[in-house]
C-alpha cells in the first residue's frame, strides 16, 4: 500500500514547476478580487524572471505577516496603518503605485435614497435613517477601515447601531455574497464589485465622491529586522511597479469597458 | 543447543484473582516419551501446560530447565486446544514460526508446504486459514508446532474435533517425533488416546497432581480410588 | 440563486478539456495529501501497534489523548502550524510557512490522531486474538508489531482512507499555512474558498465535483488494488 502511496506522491512532485526568482507579497483581497493581478503577475514573470507569490489577506493581517517577516513585501491601502507600520520600523519606506476607489452598492430600488446624493456622508446618513440593511465586512481590512471612517465623519458610531448593520467578518466577495442574500447596502471597491458573479438585485447606488479614493502603496520588508527578507527581489519589483510599463498596464487595465485603476507613481 | 531437560516443577502453582488454577505440583521430566495429562473439566491440565511451557504467570515455587530459561522458550512448542489461526493462508501460518526466526522466506516456504502434507493439509496451502473446520485448524497447529523440531512440544487435546482417521495420521505423526528424541506432553480426555500414546501419565484432580506413574502401572493398577474411577468413566468429583 | 447545473457542466467540461489549471491544482491537491497520509501512516501505524502491544505508563494516558486529537479542530492545529513556522515563530529559520510542506505538515497533525485511534482499535482485537500464540512462539516486539500490522492490513487501509477523506476535504488548516498561493499553494479546498469568495459558484462547485470524483477514485482504486492483492486465493 505504501508503495503505491509514495509512487503517486513522486508523480505528482515531478509535475510542479519552478521559476527563477521567487519572492512573497501579502496584498489585500480587494486587490485580488479586481482582476489586475492577473493582468500583472505573468508580464512581471516575462521581463524580470520573478514569480510574486500572492498572500491574498486583509490589509490588519498583511501588516502582520509584513512585521512577522513572513513576507518579503506588501501592497495595502490603508494610509493610518502603513504609517504605523513604517514607525514601528518594520518597512523600510512607502512607495504610492495607484487608487481605484470605493462604491456603493444597494438594493436596485434604493429604499435609502442614496442614488444622486451629494457625498459619500450624505449617503450613509440616508441609510443610517432609514435603518436600511447594511453589510459592514468587520474584519479589520482596508475597506472596513474606509466604512468606519466615513461613519465617523457623518457624525455617527458604528458601534451603536440596531439590527439592520451587520458585521460579517468576512472578504469582500463573502460580504457581497451576504449582501447579495440580504438585499442590503454595502460598501465595495469597484473592481470587486465589477468581478463579482452573483449580482442578485444589487445595483451600484454612489460613486464619485474623492474621500472614496483608495491610494494602493507598495512597501518593502525591512531586512534590518528579517535578515532572510530578499531585497533585491523587491526593489527590482519596486522599480517594474513605477515604470511606464506597469503604468500602461494599470492605466489600461478594464472590466466591461470601465478603466479600474489610476497610476499615480511618483506623483506625489 | 543445549539440553532442556530435566524439566523440574518444585511446588509450582499458578493462582489468578485469589483462585488457585492450578498447583501445588512437583513433578519431573526427563528424556524422549510421551507425557499423557488427564482428569476432569476444570482439574487444571490447560493451566498446568502453561504454566510448564511459561506462558501463565508462576505464583509460587519454581520451574528450572537445564539450560536458560531464554533458550528453553526457543526449543518448545505449545498447541492450543482451541487453535489461533493467523490472518494468512495455511502455508504461510506453518512458515510462520520458520519467518519469526529469520528463516529465508523461500526455503520456509518449502518446508511449510512438507510438513503440511504430512499432516494431510497439502491440499489446501492457499486456503485462508481462520476459514479452515475445526478439525483442519487442529492439523494446522499441530504442523506449525512440529515445523521448528522442538525439544519438547506441549498439546493441549490436540485431536478434540478430529475424526478417526485424522486423529490415527496425527497419533503416527507424535509417536514419530517422541521416536526422534521428543518429549511430548500432552492432554487428553480420549481414555483410548491415552492408552495408546502414553509413556507416563499424570491424573490431575481439583488442580493437584493427585496420581501418576508410567502408563503400563498407571492403566492396569491406578493407586487412588479417583483414578480408578475415572478410568472406568464414572464422574469423578 | 445557485445554477447547480451550470456548475455541472462547466466541470465536465474543464474534466474533459483536462483544464491545466485545473489539474495543476488537483495534482498538487494529492500531492500535498498524499505526503502527508504518508508520514502520518509511517508515525501513526507503529504508533498504534505499540500501544495494543507494550504495557507501559502513559499508555492510557496517550490512547485518551489521541481519542479527544481525533475531533481537534483543524482551524486550531493551523493556526498553531501557522504560529510555529512563521518566521517569528520558533522554528521560522526553516522558512517553510505558505509552502506545500507547512501544508503537508498541517495536515500530518490533523489526521494522525485519526489514524492511530482508528488502527489501534482494530490492531487491539487482533492483538487479543494472537496474543497467546504470539506469547507461546516467544516472538520479539518489533515481530509482533510487524505481525499485526500486516495481518490488519485490510483494517488499516481503511484507516488511512479515513485519513485521506479527512485531508483532502480540510480546507480550514491548510487555507491559513499555506497561504492559498496561485501556483504554489492553492488547493481544490482552498480555490473553491476563493471562488466562492468571488462569487463564481459555477466554477466553485465545478471545482468540488473534481474534489469528489478525486476523492471517490482514490477510494475505489484503493479498494481495488486491495482486492486484487488477495486474488483468487480466497
Ligand atoms: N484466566 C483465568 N482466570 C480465572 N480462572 C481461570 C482462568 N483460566 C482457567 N481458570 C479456571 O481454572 C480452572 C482450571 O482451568 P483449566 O483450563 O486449566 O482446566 P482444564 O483441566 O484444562 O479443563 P478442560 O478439560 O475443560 O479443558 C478452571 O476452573 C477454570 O475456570
Ligand atoms: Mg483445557
Amino acid at each position: 500500500m505504501k508503495r503505491i502511496l509514495l509512487g503517486a506522491a513522486l508523480i505528482a512532485a515531478a509535475t510542479t514547476a519552478q521559476a527563477a526568482d521567487v519572492m512573497k507579497m501579502a496584498v489585500t483581497t480587494s486587490f485580488n478580487n479586481s482582476g489586475l493581478a492577473e493582468v500583472l503577475l505573468p508580464e512581471i514573470l516575462k521581463d524580470l524572471d520573478l514569480e510574486v507569490q500572492l498572500l491574498v489577506v486583509g490589509t490588519g493581517q498583511a501588516i502582520k505577516l509584513g512585521e512577522a517577516g513572513d513576507v518579503d513585501a506588501i501592497l495595502v491601502h490603508s494610509r493610518p496603518a502603513e504609517d504605523a507600520y513604517l514607525a514601528g520600523g518594520y518597512g523600510t519606506h512607502r512607495t504610492e503605485i495607484m487608487y481605484n476607489d470605493f462604491v456603493f452598492i444597494g438594493p436596485s430600488d434604493d429604499p435609502a435614497g442614496i442614488k444622486g446624493d451629494d457625498s459619500a456622508v450624505a449617503a450613509l446618513q440616508d441609510i443610517a435613517s432609514a435603518e436600511a440593511a447594511f453589510v459592514s465586512r468587520g474584519d479589520d481590512s482596508g475597506t472596513h477601515k474606509k466604512e468606519l471612517e466615513l461613519w465617523t465623519e457623518a457624525g455617527l458610531d458604528a458601534a451603536g447601531f440596531g439590527d439592520w448593520y451587520n458585521a460579517v467578518g468576512a472578504g469582500m466577495g463573502a460580504a457581497l455574497n451576504t449582501a447579495a442574500g440580504m438585499n442590503a447596502y454595502i460598501l465595495s471597491d469597484r473592481a470587486s464589485w465589477l468581478n463579482f458573479g452573483n449580482k442578485a438585485d444589487l445595483a451600484l447606488l454612489y460613486s464619485g465622491d474623492p474621500v472614496l479614493f483608495n491610494q494602493y502603496a507598495y512597501l518593502p520588508v525591512n531586512p534590518e529586522k528579517h535578515p532572510h527578507v530578499q531585497s533585491e527581489l523587491v526593489d527590482k519589483l519596486e522599480a517594474w511597479l513605477v515604470s511606464d510599463r506597469a503604468k500602461t498596464l494599470i492605466d489600461g487595465y478594464q472590466i466591461n469597458g470601465e478603466q479600474l485603476f489610476v497610476f499615480n507613481a511618483g506623483v506625489n | 543447543m543445549s539440553a532442556l531437560l530435566p524439566l523440574v516443577a518444585q511446588g509450582a502453582m499458578s493462582r489468578r484473582g485469589g483462585r488457585v488454577l492450578v498447583g501445588p505440583v512437583d513433578l519431573r521430566l526427563d528424556g524422549p516419551g510421551i507425557t499423557v495429562l488427564i482428569g476432569p473439566n476444570g482439574a487444571g491440565k490447560t493451566s498446568l501446560l502453561s504454566l510448564l511451557h511459561g506462558t501463565a504467570r508462576l505464583s509460587s515455587g519454581s520451574i528450572t530447565w537445564a539450560c536458560p530459561l531464554d533458550e528453553a522458550r526457543h526449543a518448545q512448542a505449545f498447541v492450543f486446544q482451541r487453535p489461533v489461526m493467523l490472518r494468512r493462508s495455511v502455508i504461510e501460518n506453518i512458515a510462520y514460526p520458520l519467518r519469526i526466526r529469520k528463516v529465508p522466506r523461500r526455503e520456509a516456504l518449502a518446508r511449510a508446504e512438507t510438513a503440511a502434507r504430512r499432516v494431510g493439509l497439502g491440499e489446501m496451502l492457499n486456503r485462508y486459514a481462520p476459514l479452515l473446520s475445526g478439525g483442519e485448524q487442529q492439523k494446522l497447529a499441530l504442523a506449525r508446532a512440529l515445523i521448528t523440531e522442538p525439544q519438547v512440544l506441549f498439546l493441549d487435546e490436540p485431536c478434540a474435533s478430529l475424526d478417526g482417521r485424522a486423529m490415527r495420521e496425527i497419533e503416527s505423526i507424535l509417536t514419530a517425533a517422541r521416536a526422534s528424541g521428543t518429549r511430548l506432553v500432552l492432554s487428553t480426555h480420549d481414555m483410548g488416546q491415552a492408552r495408546r500414546l502414553a509413556d507416563d501419565v499424570l491424573f490431575l484432580l481439583r488442580g493437584r497432581l493427585h496420581d501418576s506413574g508410567p502408563a503400563t502401572t498407571f492403566f492396569t493398577r491406578p493407586e487412588t480410588p479417583q483414578a480408578r474411577a475415572f478410568l472406568q468413566g464414572d464422574i469423578v468429583e | 440563486m445557485v445554477d447547480i447545473w451550470n456548475g455541472m457542466t462547466q466541470a465536465v467540461w474543464l474534466m474533459l478539456t483536462l483544464d491545466p489549471e485545473l489539474v495543476e491544482i488537483s495534482l498538487r491537491s494529492l500531492r500535498v495529501t498524499l505526503s502527508a497520509l504518508l508520514v502520518a501512516c509511517t508515525i501513526a501505524l507503529p504508533l498504534a501497534a505499540l500501544l495494543a502491544v507494550r504495557r507501559f505508563r502513559w499508555r492510557r494516558g496517550i490512547i485518551a489523548l489521541l481519542n479527544a486529537l481525533m475531533g481537534l479542530p483543524p482551524v486550531v492545529v493551523g493556526l498553531v502550524v501557522y504560529v510555529i513556522l512563521s518566521r517569528s515563530g520558533p522554528l521560522g529559520v526553516l522558512g517553510l510557512l505558505f509552502t506545500p510542506t507547512a501544508m503537508i505538515v498541517a495536515q500530518t497533525v490533523i489526521i494522525v490522531p485519526l489514524i492511530a485511534s482508528v488502527a489501534h482499535q482494530s490492531i487491539r482485537e487482533l492483538w487479543a486474538e494472537y496474543h497467546d500464540l504470539l506469547i507461546s512462539m516467544n516472538v520479539s516486539e518489533t515481530q509482533k508489531i510487524r505481525t499485526l500490522l500486516w495481518d490488519s492490513r485490510r483494517a488499516l487501509l481503511t484507516a488511512a482512507l479515513a485519513g485521506f477523506g479527512r485531508a483532502i476535504g480540510e480546507v480550514g488548516a491548510i487555507m491559513i499555512v499555506g497561504g492559498n498561493i496561485d501556483h504554489a499553494t492553492r488547493v481544490l479546498t482552498t480555490a473553491i474558498a476563493l471562488e466562492t469568495g468571488k462569487g463564481d459558484f459555477g466554477l466553485a462547485l465545478a471545482l468540488g465535483f473534481v474534489l469528489i470524483a478525486l476523492a471517490v477514485a482514490v477510494n475505489l482504486s484503493i479498494h481495488w488494488l486491495g482486492r486484487t492483492e488477495r486474488g483468487d486465493r480466497w
